[in-house]
């Protein structure tokens, strides 16, 4: 029933929240709100609410990148956000979320990695982003990409004792450099849903339900597109397709603002 | 960026490192009705990539609890084999193939008349024997055969292919040097050779001009396949009986 | 503009999902088949059946799903007070009840459901009913239904059982008078053999089931019983036997 409620309302070009189909709800970006993190940001978009945060250790660098630093990303469903999710081991959903918003930061080399090594070809930086929801009104695959994003440029780097092999640490805190990690782009991720023969952003969790097919699209800050996950079922014609990355590199710039 | 161990260049004379041209496939195979104790069952082949896809069911779904009551439960498993790899790979599920089963289960559900099968599970199992790149392009062609061959209701079957940029160049089946050292990775698939997606993924970085350029090849590699695909199950009874 | 109809495919041609069969309004979709806008087209990979408007097609693979009124082969998996569970080569299980297994009057209490059919049994029963979440009731209620005692039982692919029974049941006395078994074909592709050449009438049946698409069976499987089997002399009296 409430399916064909927000069918309706988005087939007439309408949406309960009174938004146009191209608007999101209102962003809020929060940097540096977990302490004992090296980076972090909280995100809202509109309800939605996610936590970013970033730990840093050194690790051996992967066999075909042996000077690079790693980069890790993990997401959880925390049941406290949607009595749909349930406890126990990752679901199909949330490895598809942390997936993308690691192909997001990965495929246009945000992180410059080559500037992450300690001893060439034995020990790297390893970034792991870790992203929990919060509360899930709808979008969570946005509001995670930006919550990493955000998070990203929040990081400061460790302090590294390379003898005694450890990060630097007085009492359980780690001890900062200071330094920011070295980024190199800015993407985003902006997803894009369907409804009949409309296109819309941000989909509050009502309009997920009633969805016919959505996609994700990760740009950089010269329009580029850098990743693409079309999830969910659903068709989408080759002018759905091209007309959902056009939206997404205008959206996207809009939350690229947003992250300050 | 260069990768360690990558080649200075991947396209040679308009030629690419295997020979092919830059819109070629490579030779395909496709195989229909090949594991007699699956209800239906196909190989496929891009080349080197092998993929091959068993249906059980429709059957009893349990617990019951988790049943549809008005339409059979599909559930996709796709898995690498540890030896299809050059380095022996981790046997069981990854996080990659949990992604990967999701996506092809969602592609799938698209043709399937679900509800032929209510409180049922249709269950598809995907196995990479050699990976050559454009694996899950593969495991999805073997699948919509599979279920062909099971008398599995379907709308038409689903076909897909992997288009990639090397050297600047828009490829079409992305393979080897390709897949690791090439810049962009995509791969799609469409319901009968036409203009509906049901799976789409890129990685990689595109300009929006690139990105209409590699739809419409993808979708024409789509529509080969897709005759590949229609060959291989007419074969399957069209043999001619041996006295 | 009206699209012109127009049929596509010829009577048992084969058809893979998606294929065009038929286009315009003229033409109906019978089973295994679907309309998209104007055209009508396969769902399934199956030979073309024709009648009169109507373009179906039939699976040459594929499970059993119960239908009211089929004659099938089934096994007891479970009773309870009132009921019996069986196996009908499906993913649905089915039902018969007491009432529908006998027309005798029954004290449940005092008679244990085992003494009429037991775990293990094998009859042949027909339909009754199936719900629309395939919810199925058997009867024991027609002149064909009885237990299949000893014998063997085999399975083949439920859409070949009409070419194993052959038109009006030519292949499977065909069968019979070279091998001197009974035998009984459900719509659930369960097939019960008894009599002195079980191995040879079960090979016929496979040979069927393997080769159901290729025109020219009737002549193949004649031959290859009439050079391994025996003939039945003609004077012999078969025993009563269900299932046609």
């Amino acid at each position: 029933m409430k399916n064909e409620y927000m069918r309706k309302l988005i087939l007439a070009d309408t949406r309960a929240d009174g938004r146009a189909l191209d608007e999101f709800r209102e962003v809020k970006v929060q940097k540096g709100a977990i302490k004992t993190a090296e980076g972090s940001a909280i995100v809202t978009l509109g309800n939605t609410k996610v936590v970013a945060g970033i730990k840093m250790d050194a690790a051996t660098p992967y066999p075909d990148t042996p000077n690079e630093g790693n980069l890790v990303v993990d997401a959880e469903f925390v049941p406290f956000a949607n009595p749909e999710f349930e406890p126990g081991p990752p679901t199909e959903e949330s490895v598809e979320l942390a997936r993308v918003v690691d192909r997001g930061i990965r495929e246009c080399h945000a992180i410059d990695t080559e500037k992450l090594v300690i001893v060439p070809k034995e020990l790297v930086w390893s970034v792991h982003i870790d992203i929990h929801t919060i509360n899930d009104d709808g979008n969570l695959q946005d509001a995670a990409a930006l919550a990493a994003m955000a998070a990203l440029q929040d990081c400061k780097i460790p302090k590294y004792d390379v003898e005694k092999k450890q990060v630097v640490k007085v009492e359980t805190f780690v001890v900062s450099t200071g330094k920011p990690l070295p980024l190199k782009e800015t993407p985003v991720e902006v997803t894009v849903f369907k409804i009949g023969g409309k296109l819309f952003v941000d989909a509050a969790d009502e309009e997920e339900d009633a969805l016919d097919a959505r996609i994700t699209i990760a740009t950089t800050e010269d329009g580029n597109l850098c990743a693409m996950q079309k999830g969910g079922n659903g068709i989408l014609t080759s002018e759905e397709l091209l007309r959902a990355a056009e939206l997404a590199v205008v959206k996207g710039k809009e939350l690229r603002a947003a992250l300050g | 960026m260069a990768k360690a161990g990558a080649p200075e260049k991947l396209i040679i004379h308009g030629k690419r490192l295997d020979g092919r041209k830059l819109d070629e496939f490579r030779p395909m195979k496709a195989e229909v009705g090949v594991i007699p104790r699956s209800e239906g069952s196909a190989t496929f082949s891009f080349g080197e990539t092998k993929a091959l896809a068993g249906v059980q069911g429709p059957r009893p779904m349990h617990p019951k609890g988790l049943q549809e009551p008005t339409r059979t439960k599909l559930r996709c498993y796709y898995f690498m084999a540890p030896f299809a790899t050059s380095e022996r790979g981790r046997p069981g599920r990854s996080r990659r193939s949990t992604e990967i089963s999701m996506v092809v289960a969602e592609a799938l559900s698209n043709v399937i008349f679900l509800e032929d099968y209510p409180k049922t599970a249709l269950d598809i199992f995907m196995e990479i024997l050699q990976a050559n790149a454009s694996t899950r392009c593969a495991a999805l062609n073997a699948a919509s055969m599979a279920l062909a061959d099971a008398g599995i209701p379907m709308r038409d079957i689903v076909s897909s292919v992997s288009v990639g940029k090397a050297d600047g160049e828009i490829v079409l089946d992305v393979a080897g040097a390709e897949d690791n050292f090439g810049d962009v990775d995509l791969a799609v698939a469409t319901v009968g050779g036409g203009d509906a997606f049901v799976l789409l993924q890129m990685d990689g970085i595109i300009t929006m001009e690139e990105f209409k350029k590699m739809l419409e090849i993808a979708k024409h590699g789509c529509a080969t396949v897709y005759a590949q695909q229609k060959a291989a199950l007419m074969k399957r009874y069209t043999a001619e009986v041996s006295e | 503009m009206e699209k012109k109809s127009e049929l596509l495919v010829k009577e048992k041609q084969l058809v893979a999902p998606g294929d065009v069969v038929a286009r315009g309004l003229e033409y109906l979709p019978g089973s295994g088949c679907y309309r998209k806008t104007g055209d009508i087209k396969s769902k399934l990979l199956g030979l073309v059946r024709l009648k009169d408007r109507v373009v179906g097609v039939t699976p040459l693979a594929g499970v059993y799903i119960p239908k009211p009124g089929d004659g099938i082969i089934a096994s007891v998996t479970d009773l309870q007070s009132t009921f019996w569970i069986l196996d009908i080569n499906s993913p649905y299980d089915a039902i018969l009840q007491l009432g529908e297994a006998t027309a005798e009057y029954v004290d449940t209490a005092k008679t244990d459901l085992s003494s009429f059919f037991d775990v293990g049994d094998v009859v042949y029963i027909k339909v009754l009913n199936v719900s629309h979440s395939k919810h199925t009731t058997l009867t024991m209620n027609d002149y064909r239904a009885k237990k299949l005692i000893a014998g063997r039982l085999m399975k083949v692919t439920p859409s070949k059982v009409p070419r194993i029974i052959g038109k009006e049941g030519s292949m499977i006395e065909l069968i019979k008078k070279y091998t001197g078994c009974h035998i009984v074909v459900g719509q659930n592709g369960m097939v019960w053999l008894k009599g002195s050449n079980e191995a040879l009438a079960a090979k016929a049946v496979l040979k069927i089931e393997g080769e159901a698409h290729i025109s020219g069976l009737t002549d193949r499987v004649t031959a290859m019983l009439k050079a391994e089997g025996t003939p039945e002399p003609e004077t012999a009296q078969p025993e009563e036997e269900g299932g046609a």
